[in-house]
């Protein structure tokens, strides 16, 4: 009975309607819109599960598809589906949403529905993003998520709100619309907008470049890479707990997604032939941010730069493949690198999401995110303390956690490819434990210096049951991913085969 | 000479709106100045008549009648639908806009009615000469409605500049006009399309007559460099002028332009459509980086026209149905959003106008309804999706990269982003700033309040379904 059910359609409309039923209920009546909001949270969790459950793992075609006629005058269809790819990424937005709006809880005041609101609507449209099968409408997914977020940290942002967040949304609008070009052009090739098709379309070696070019630049800049992430520390620093949750947990996978469901496959020479650039701006994230991160001294902007260090490992992995086959031809090292990079976002997801909902708490309590406004909070929230030591751990990705998992199979599969790739990303694992670990001392540990840090009081129940699900999720994804390793593996390998063969 | 009586049938609309407008003329001298919102009502109803006998006597294929000089076909329909809404969305703010302000006077609203049957003229015009008479009869309305208000000195200059730079642009129109009657003998456009389609490309005379008519159309749509009268006149007219003149008249210019251009020049597309590029370039990039440097909003939405209409040239430039429909789209969706947002502007404004952007400071506060509309409105524009305005650009860019325009749809993507600022900058002083507490207050119980909640929305619903509007405009241009 379930599959007959438009699933896909279920879990991006119900949280969208959700939402404009929450922006209904007013801000008037904060407790009720709560309510609502939580409620059509959990049921969009409830529904995306089925996703999970149905998933056919032995196949790499597209599952709970849905096909409608949307725009007939440019063929533009309402079509979804998910893959391996795409799945665990809808899976992740529906859990980490419920997070979202259960943390908003009590420390949101100021107008409390439009705040649920717009986290709602924005999860229906990264769903959406996930699931479009029609090039079309994963841009306007992609474009209109633009909305809420530019709101979210407009609205309820810190001090520098409105520069961060109009940074944010020139910056990504900026890459994406070059995205739009090659969109149209392959449309004017293929006479078909299904991105499916776009994986087959035969281009030539200058189109293949360019169009690869446009969609690397739409993706680096949401990933964010190297020397287009500079919109994320503002971003981060200055959006509310929840928008940089989301931030961090989601859009940022956007651009990985971007990655394997268009970059490679429709381009696949391109990628191969710049694929240097590629795990260069990588190796650069992974280790100069890295260094970048060592020095902050704002807790949110510590952690929004080992966001983007974490995500070089993401595109690494993606990009290591043809390095791999240059020099091996061995297809399951290639398949190798890119299960890692996709490991490593869902992990990321969890593991930034939770490092974020830890520093909104100590935000919350003492109303500055600077380390050295802390100290020996271990003294005082014990709870909160081991909770925080333990998601430092996964960030630093120590074996046993989430983080663990991705960055080996990452390094794994480099050293597959060269020696010397694998040597600076294995960097990573002194430069992450070192700037999480000194956060962590910094924070947690020593001596209590400040009154307000000894009048502290340890978390309730609410942030309790966030942070306990959160630990639960890194913990097992560590000890056992191959629930999730499993959902990859098809899609995986058909990429892999799809991208080894040249299109020219 | 025995006299046939032309076929009336096609043009009973039009037959219609004039008497309408002529008796309401009457009917308004009798009127008390207390009851002046009767001759607004009867100004609905004229339109609405008009509206109701466009759809009856419609849609039987192409009929010409008056000796040529009076084409009534799908395209026409549509967009006389088009101008008839908008005209009404324009009487119906203007009613409460010169209530607050104590300027209510029939006029008024008969000048707005002529204004609409001079547009309505133009759109259906076969030949130079209906095209001439439609344009003046919009154009001296307009001029009267600009400088409405009297003791204002900004609207009188205003209404100067306009009337200066207007009879400018008729007499190029003009010029070009006689060069091309001078080249073919003829000012039916059927004709003069014939003669051109035969020998245009040899004949210099006929290459410089479009040079004169692009200039004129130019003038007209506001496009760059053509296009100085646009902010001082957005500014300086009473704002529900500024609503009539920023909407229905875009859509009586692009009727101008398909059927001066289109029908009456295609054999010289090749020299018109590097015009129309020209134009179109300058006008997106001189519209979205100057709206940046302003503070009015009036002024600002001026240049924001001034780049959409360079997205309406460039569906035009690429020759193709495809872009012509694509231009089509855009331009009435445009108006839709500007019948819209000027709507908004004047209901947020009350006893006194919202002039500066700042003016709108914690919109949120006061009106979270209003500034829910107004953000859809310039996320709209901004071509933000699920919204109708990211359609309009995304089917003028598809025709451009089918013709192999690719770099040009590149550059106007790129001023499109540079564009987003200004309107980011509208959202950010609504929801972001908090209001110094001397804003007006603002309490929504009238009927203009559907008005624009129903025209915004609009926007939304036709970003989720564009596709029956996109349909009709590809149906109706072939």
């Amino acid at each position: 009975m379930l599959s007959e059910l438009p699933l896909l359609s279920l879990t991006i409309w119900t949280p969208i309607l959700g939402g404009i039923a929450v922006l209904f209920v007013g801000d008037d009546s904060p407790a009720k819109a709560r309510r609502l909001a939580l409620v059509v949270a959990v049921a969009t969790f409830v529904l995306s599960l089925p996703l999970w459950t149905g998933f056919d793992v032995t196949t790499a075609a597209m599952q709970f598809g849905e096909f409608w006629p949307w725009i007939s005058a440019f063929k533009i269809n309402y079509h979804l589906g998910v893959d391996g790819f795409s799945m665990p990424l809808v899976l992740l937005t529906t859990f980490i949403t419920v997070l979202v709006v259960i943390a908003g809880w009590e420390v949101v005041q100021y107008r409390v529905a439009q705040y649920m609101a717009a986290f709602l609507i924005m999860e229906g449209l990264m769903i959406g993003v996930f699931a479009a099968l029609d090039a079309i409408l994963f841009y306007v997914f992609f474009e209109a998520m633009l909305i809420p977020m530019f709101l979210v940290i407009g609205i309820w942002g810190g001090p520098r709100r409105v520069y961060a967040t109009i940074k944010f949304f020139l910056y990504t609008f900026f890459g994406s619309v070059f995205m739009l070009i090659a969109l149209l052009y392959m449309y004017f090739k293929s006479g078909s907008f299904e991105i499916l098709e776009f994986h087959q379309l035969k281009l030539g070696m200058t189109e293949q470049i360019l169009i690869f070019l446009s969609f690397m630049l739409a993706f680096a800049v949401k990933v964010p890479m190297f020397p287009v992430h500079t919109w994320l520390p503002d971003a981060h620093v200055e959006a509310p707990t929840g928008g940089s949750v989301v931030l961090a947990a989601i859009t940022l996978k956007i651009g990985g997604y971007g990655f394997v469901r268009f970059a490679l496959p429709i381009t696949p020479d391109a990628s191969a032939s710049l694929d240097w650039l590629i795990i260069g701006m990588s190796l650069i994230a992974v280790v100069y941010i890295g260094l970048v991160a060592l020095i902050q001294q704002d807790m949110k902007k510590l952690i929004a730069y080992s966001s983007i260090a974490h995500m070089g490992f993401v595109t690494l992995g993606f990009f290591v493949m043809f390095a791999i086959l240059r020099s091996t031809n061995s297809l399951s090292g290639a398949a190798l690198g890119i299960q890692g990079g996709m490991v490593q976002m869902v992990s990321h997801g969890f593991i930034s999401g939770a490092m974020f909902l830890c520093v909104g708490v100590l935000y919350d309590r003492v109303h500055s995110r600077q380390i050295q406004d802390y100290g020996g909070v271990a003294n005082t929230m014990p709870v909160f303390a081991s909770f925080m030591v333990l998601f430092g751990f996964a960030n630093a990705g120590l074996p046993g956690t989430s983080g663990f998992i991705g960055e080996f199979m990452v390094v794994l599969a480099s050293f597959k490819g060269s020696f010397w790739i694998a040597f600076l990303a294995a960097l990573t694992l002194i430069l992450g434990a070192a700037y999480t670990l000194w956060l962590i001392k910094r924070v947690v540990f020593g001596e209590v210096v400040h009154k307000h840090v000894a009048e502290l009081q340890d978390i309730n129940t609410r942030e309790f049951t966030i942070l306990l699900v959160l630990a639960v999720a890194v913990l097992g994804l560590g000890l056992w991913p191959q629930p999730l390793t499993d959902v990859l593996q098809a899609s995986v390998n058909n990429l892999v085969q799809h991208v080894a063969v040249s299109k020219l | 000479m025995t006299f046939i009586p032309p076929e009336l049938l096609p043009a009973a609309p039009e037959i219609f709106v004039l008497t309408m407008a002529c008796v309401i003329l009457v009917i308004d001298v009798c009127l008390n100045d207390e009851d002046k919102t009767t001759t607004h009502w009867l100004c609905q109803g004229a339109l609405l008549g008009g509206l109701i006998l466009t759809w009856m006597t419609g849609g039987s294929g192409e009929r010409i009648t008056f000796n040529g000089h009076f084409v009534r076909d799908a395209m026409a329909d549509v967009l006389k639908v088009g101008i008839f809404l908008a005209g009404s969305g324009a009487l119906i703010f203007a009613r409460d806009y010169l209530r607050m302000r104590k300027l209510v006077r029939g006029e008024y609203f008969v000048l707005t009615v002529f204004a609409v049957l001079g547009m309505m003229v133009m759109v259906s015009a076969g030949s130079f000469l209906s095209v001439y008479l439609g344009l003046e009869l919009l154009s001296l309305s307009l001029y009267a409605l600009v400088a409405f208000n009297r003791d204002s000195a900004v609207s009188t200059e205003a209404a100067m500049k306009y009337f200066v730079l207007g009879a400018l642009a008729s007499g190029m129109l003009l010029y070009g006009i006689s060069m091309m009657y001078g080249a073919t003998g003829s000012i039916d456009l059927r004709t003069v399309g014939n003669a051109v389609l035969a020998e245009g490309n040899k004949s210099l005379i006929m290459v410089f007559g479009i040079a004169f008519l692009v200039v004129g159309l130019g003038f007209k749509f506001g496009a760059v460099p053509f296009h100085m009268w646009v902010p001082d006149v957005y500014q300086g007219a009473p704002t529900s002028v500024t609503l009539l003149i920023g909407s229905a008249p875009k859509i009586a210019a692009f009727a101008l332009v398909m059927r001066v251009l289109v029908e009456g020049a295609s054999g010289l597309q090749a020299d018109w459509q590097q015009m129309l590029l020209v134009l179109a370039v300058l006008s997106i990039a001189l519209g979205n980086v100057v709206a940046i440097a302003q503070t009015n909003i009036k002024r600002m939405l001026a240049y924001s026209t001034i780049s959409h209409v360079g997205f309406v040239f460039l569906g035009i430039a690429s020759g193709s149905p495809d872009g012509y429909a694509s231009s089509m789209f855009y331009v009435l969706t445009y108006v839709l959003s500007t019948v819209a947002v000027f709507g908004v502007i004047i209901l947020c404004g009350k006893e006194r106008d919202v002039e500066n952007i700042s003016d709108l400071k914690g919109l949120n506060d006061r009106s979270p309804w209003m500034a829910f509309l107004m953000l859809i409105l310039m996320m709209s524009m901004a071509g933000i999706p699920f919204l109708v305005g990211f359609y309009a650009k995304f089917a003028v860019l598809q025709s451009l990269v089918n013709e192999g325009f690719v770099g040009v749809a590149l550059f106007a993507v790129l001023l499109s982003v540079i564009g987003a600022f200004y309107y980011l900058r509208v959202v950010k002083v609504m929801y972001f700033d908090k209001g110094d507490g001397d804003e007006v207050h603002i309490e929504l119980a009238s009927d203009t309040k559907v008005v624009a909640s129903v025209t915004a929305l609009a926007v939304l619903f036709l970003g989720v379904y564009p596709s029956a509007l996109m349909a009709l405009c590809v149906a109706t241009v072939r």
